[in-house]
């Protein structure tokens, strides 16, 4: 992935929310790089930033100095130009509207033809393996496949990055694990960036092939790990030394990032 | 179904009441009127007999405790009496007829849905101003909730007068009280509703990049759906309540309130009840439309479970 053009680079990068109680770091002197292709979690304990610095590549939250580009555009200009799909950590699907009305919702914003949009909604449904649920409102859905909907809905415009917040977060674990699986399958034939938020380090390491590791107050970045494990990961690899070694890697920079507080 | 037999206890318990309560609030006058009529009443005299109150009056006499039921002028009718008017009234009298409360009702009604169709659009657009501008945010609402602080029975006259000294007379003065009281509700109501969708929510169209006017047809107005129907159900009723209170102060000759008020003024107790039940019923029945049409409405939005 050496060869590959860089997608999201950041370069001392801060961010200072004022609060009542005072100033609060939520991001101190952050780098980092993310080339095309890549599938970067961002794992740390609550207040470690790594939503807020999700958020920054967004350009949701604004950073109070430093430097951040994606598609070596500013975050707000990438936004403009839609250059990312984004998966909360809830679903948050209309309930007014079907699967297929949710999934349509960017299409109809970002003004695609209606038969394009059909093509599309047909097109990532499969993709997450929900054809046949179109109509379906979203109450009639379980959690996990509400979940996967609205990974469709951000995958329904064709950005090349998608940037995820614990999106699994509220999923138990055997669905979350059938997730994890279904999202490493969607994420080689797409091809997309993926930028994806978790506290879970079997998660992390199954997923990824950077993990970054981030530690609270100031939040920032104590560890960078590229990961070894081949792109071909069945479940079983999660057994596999070099696995558990990597998972070893990850909790060792979080205890660090504890001790040093 | 299941809420049948709980509202029909509540209804017999009522009724049970309401027919016990006619004895004693009725005694006074069924004694005097029979001893005119020459039966044995006792004590004797009418002044005496203001010493008890009805109850005592109504222990010492019973044999008078049926003709309680029955008098032309009862202080409290009995349940049959009001019943037998407005059968009179509302079935029996030809809807042109001045006295049937079908007419009545219709020219109360057709100021109410003026005025609700005044006030509901006036206050969706103000919670519509509200939510969309810092300035209406920080201004109106404090004007909405003083304009409600104010008795509607004390400012209807007012509002009759001034609008009939520039010419507006009939309908639209009664449609503008009514209007008065019910866009409040529906202003209350549309500001939670369209701000109801959550920050995940407005972030979600942020990272489309949708316009503020996406925004609104999008995601606010669907929101709001739920928290419209609330208050429009409220507002309905408070329509009604504001047509028949504008015919009160001015002498109406028609209306809900004229015939309440007729009762009233030339001692026709029956009159003013058939009317006050007419008005209820038909409160009701228009809240039950608004209720059938949320069902209805959210179903199709797929917004109520199966």
């Amino acid at each position: 992935m050496l060869n590959q053009p860089t997608i999201i680079n950041a370069q001392g990068l801060n961010l200072t929310f004022e609060t009542n109680d005072g100033p609060v770091h939520a991001l101190k002197g952050v780098n980092l790089e993310i080339k095309k292709g890549d599938f970067v979690s961002f794992i740390g304990p609550s207040g470690c930033g790594k939503t807020t610095f999700l958020r920054c590549m967004a350009g949701l939250e604004t950073p109070t100095s430093g430097a951040i580009t994606v598609n070596g555009m500013t975050p707000d200009e990438a936004r403009r130009a839609r250059a990312y799909g984004y998966v909360f950590q809830a679903a948050g699907l209309y309930p007014w509207r079907t699967i297929g009305g949710n999934i349509k919702l960017p299409l109809e914003i970002m003004g695609f033809s209606k038969s394009e949009q059909a093509e599309r909604v047909a097109r990532v449904l499969e993709l997450v393996d929900l054809t046949g649920f179109e109509k379906k409102f979203p109450w009639q859905l379980s959690g996990g496949m509400q979940q996967r909907a609205s990974i469709a809905r951000a995958l329904a415009f064709d950005a090349d990055i998608l940037l995820m917040d614990e999106p699994f977060g509220a999923l138990d674990e055997i669905v979350r694990d059938h997730l994890n699986e279904q999202l490493l399958q969607l994420w080689a034939r797409t091809e997309k960036t993926i930028g994806f938020v978790t506290h879970s380090i079997p998660e992390a390491v199954y997923l990824s092939t950077k993990i970054v590791v981030m530690s609270p107050r100031p939040g920032r970045i104590t560890d960078v790990i590229e990961s070894p494990l081949p792109k071909e990961r069945p479940l079983g690899i999660r057994d596999s030394a070099e696995f558990i070694e990597i998972a070893h890697r990850v909790r060792d920079g979080l205890r660090a990032g504890h001790d040093d507080v | 179904m299941k809420s049948i037999i709980p509202v029909l206890t509540i209804v017999v318990a009522i009724l049970l009441i309401w027919v016990l309560a006619v004895i004693p609030m009725n005694m006074h006058l069924t004694a005097d009127q029979a001893q005119r009529d020459g039966l044995a009443v006792s004590p004797e005299t009418p002044a005496e007999r203001q010493e008890y109150n009805g109850l005592g009056l109504s222990l010492r006499n019973p044999s008078l405790l049926g003709l309680t039921f029955v008098q032309e002028r009862p202080r409290l009718p009995s349940p049959h009496q009001v019943a037998a008017e407005m059968w009179d009234t509302i079935v029996m009298k030809k809807i042109t007829s001045k006295r049937s409360l079908v007419y009545h009702g219709w020219v109360t009604l057709s100021a109410t849905l003026l005025g609700f169709a005044i006030g509901t659009g006036l206050g969706i657009l103000l919670a519509v101003g509200i939510v969309y501008n810092r300035a209406m945010d920080m201004s109106v609402m404090p004007w909405a909730i003083a304009s409600q602080t104010i008795p509607i029975l004390a400012l209807a006259p007012m509002i009759i007068v001034v609008l009939g000294a520039i010419g507006i007379q009939g309908l639209l003065p009664k449609a503008i009280i009514s209007a008065y009281l019910s866009f409040f509700p529906v202003v209350v109501g549309m500001v939670k509703g369209l701000r109801s969708p959550d920050a995940m929510q407005l972030d979600l169209l942020r990272t489309y990049h949708a316009s503020p006017a996406q925004g609104f047809w999008k995601l606010r107005l669907p929101a709001s759906v739920p928290y419209l129907f609330a208050s429009l159900k409220i507002g309905i009723s408070a329509s009604l309540v504001g047509a028949i209170v504008a015919e009160l102060p001015t002498g109406a000759r028609a209306g809900f309130g004229a015939r309440m008020l007729v009762g009233d003024q030339y001692g026709q107790p029956l009159v003013t009840w058939a009317a006050l039940f007419a008005a209820a019923i038909t409160a009701a029945a228009l809240v039950g439309l608004f209720s059938l049409l949320e069902r209805l409405t959210l179903r199709r939005m797929g917004m109520a479970h199966a």
